[in-house]
């Protein structure tokens, strides 16, 4: 007898990790271009809602590229181009038909470096609700307070919320980001390395508000740092060359991946 | 698998590879040792077996003491973490098993002076001639990271357990014919149950290189061939 096959095991993948969970991104046959460049190859990936799905890879790999194509972002330079699907709720965001300020505000994003607008914290936050949004005042406080309050930055600038939001320290300049995103009451929040620029206790902030927001929005979040992937993701996928290497259940990916690559690059021994 | 960007991580994982290696080293000597002392009463082996157990002490607060702060500094995941997980299992059983040895040992002076029946005391000996084979086949499967090698070894326990049965009613039996026999029997019972722990360590450490190398926890129901538990022998029968 093979004692291998009679030997039962446990299984920590639990079979197929997606089975029970409602998709609010579906990523299919995904291209990208960078003029001639060809930056993503053929991705398929989903991404389930109200979980976290944190993007690993090396530098280069399409993560961020990734991240972008979901807003359009990309589109505000003529020379990149995507080519396939990228379903929200069942409609593909890259038809041109798209109504790219109605998209971002139901994809919102919050990027590396905190980019408050030179204005106050109250503005900083109204500023999308004043765009599409015809609010009378009184309202406008209320979703002011309330994007705040799930930013988890109400509390240290309630006193202050006609003070310039660049005067807010970098940690919580990134949480005023978070709350003029949050105000929008977007349904995906897209997240590209956003504690890389912050010391340890903002970065425990951030992380601590992400695994708040994950009970309203479906988060996607780009980020180096292999040890806060494991610790607030429930999904990763891991790149390599503009491809997608590996996805799966996060506890999967960083205790028993089932690729050699994925492993070699998390555990350092990327050649 | 190509080395660590750090080296520095990589000599940290040797170290602690090299650490546990030693270890096996030392609990499958005085495995042998122990019973080997029983069998001649040899009680300055028996002492040499006793003093060892410091040393396998020692290297496993070194060893613990390493995969802390390798788990501090370097944050291991996947295989890194595995194995990091594994070395304190691992050298948790082995120095459980210098326990067992170093308590097999100790009874060798207790019994010197009652010439147990040399039949008995064989029997013993080879029960930790097979525990000591499954000891370093298991380490032999650590090294090389072989959960095959590591399967037969867990497969092969129920070998020893049967022993231990076997030995166990014998001794009763010793001990009903004539009271004297009470005595040593009562010792050589325990030596054979250390040994039979021992072989359940190394049963454990089969499950942990199982975990080391594929990623899943081991589920298995072991095969056991102890019935001592429920073993009676009734007296002229």
């Amino acid at each position: 007898m093979n004692a291998a096959s009679a030997m039962p095991t446990g299984d920590l993948s639990r079979g197929n990790p997606a089975a029970d969970r409602a998709v609010r991104i579906a990523v299919k046959n995904l291209n990208f271009y960078y003029g001639s460049f060809h930056g993503l190859k053929n991705v398929n990936l989903n991404f389930y809602d109200r979980k976290v799905t944190a993007l690993i890879g090396p530098s280069g790999c399409g993560k961020s590229t990734l991240l972008r194509c979901f807003n359009r972002i990309y589109s505000l330079y003529p020379e990149q181009r995507a080519e396939g699907e990228i379903l929200l709720d069942g409609r593909n965001v890259l038809d041109s038909n798209v109504d790219l300020n109605e998209l971002r505000s139901r994809i919102g994003m919050v990027f590396q470096k905190p980019t408050p607008f030179p204005m106050s914290i109250y503005d900083n936050v109204a500023f999308g609700l004043r765009l599409y949004e015809k609010l009378p005042k009184a309202e406008l406080d209320v979703r002011v307070e309330e994007s705040l309050r799930k930013s988890a930055l109400w509390d240290e600038v309630k006193d202050k919320l006609r003070q310039p939001g660049t005067g807010l320290s970098g940690g919580q300049q990134q949480r005023l980001c978070i709350a003029r995103t949050v105000a929008q009451k977007p349904e995906v929040i897209l997240f590209d390395e956003p504690t890389s620029a912050l010391d340890p206790i903002s970065t425990g902030r951030i992380e601590e508000l992400m695994e708040q927001l994950r009970d309203e929005f479906t988060i996607v979040i780009v980020t180096h740092n292999m040890q806060q992937a494991a610790r607030i993701s429930q999904y990763t996928a891991f790149m390599y060359l503009g491809e997608l290497v590996e996805f799966g259940q996060t506890d999967k990916i960083f205790m028993n991946p089932n690729e050699r690559k994925t492993q070699d690059y998390i555990t350092g021994r990327f050649g | 698998m190509p080395g660590h960007i750090v080296t520095s991580y990589d000599t940290d994982l040797e170290d602690l590879r090299r650490s546990i290696s030693e270890m096996g080293g030392v609990a499958e000597k005085m495995t042998g040792e122990a019973t080997l002392a029983l069998a001649r009463q040899d009680e300055a082996l028996a002492q040499t077996v006793i003093i060892a157990d410091k040393r396998l002490d020692t290297l496993q607060r070194e060893i613990e003491e390493k995969a802390v702060l390798l788990i501090a500094r370097r944050q291991p995941l996947a295989v890194d973490l595995r194995e990091t997980i594994s070395a304190i299992r691992v050298s948790g059983d082995l120095e459980r098993i210098g326990d067992l040895a170093k308590n097999v040992a100790k009874r060798v002076t207790a019994i010197a002076d009652q010439s147990p029946a040399q039949k008995i005391v064989l029997g013993v000996r080879h029960m930790s001639d097979l525990a000591e084979g499954q000891l370093k086949d298991v380490l032999d499967a650590y090294a090389s990271r072989d959960t095959k090698a590591a399967h037969d070894v867990w497969e092969r326990d129920g070998e020893i357990d049967a022993l231990y049965n076997s030995l166990f009613r014998e001794l009763l039996t010793y001990m009903m014919e004539d009271p004297r026999n009470i005595s040593f029997c009562t010792h050589l019972l325990f030596c054979a149950k250390n040994v039979e722990r021992i072989g359940d360590h190394t049963t454990n450490i089969a499950e942990t290189i199982h975990y080391l190398a594929t990623g899943e926890i081991f589920m298995g129901d072991r095969p056991k061939n102890d019935a001592s538990n429920y073993a009676t022998v009734t007296p002229g029968a």
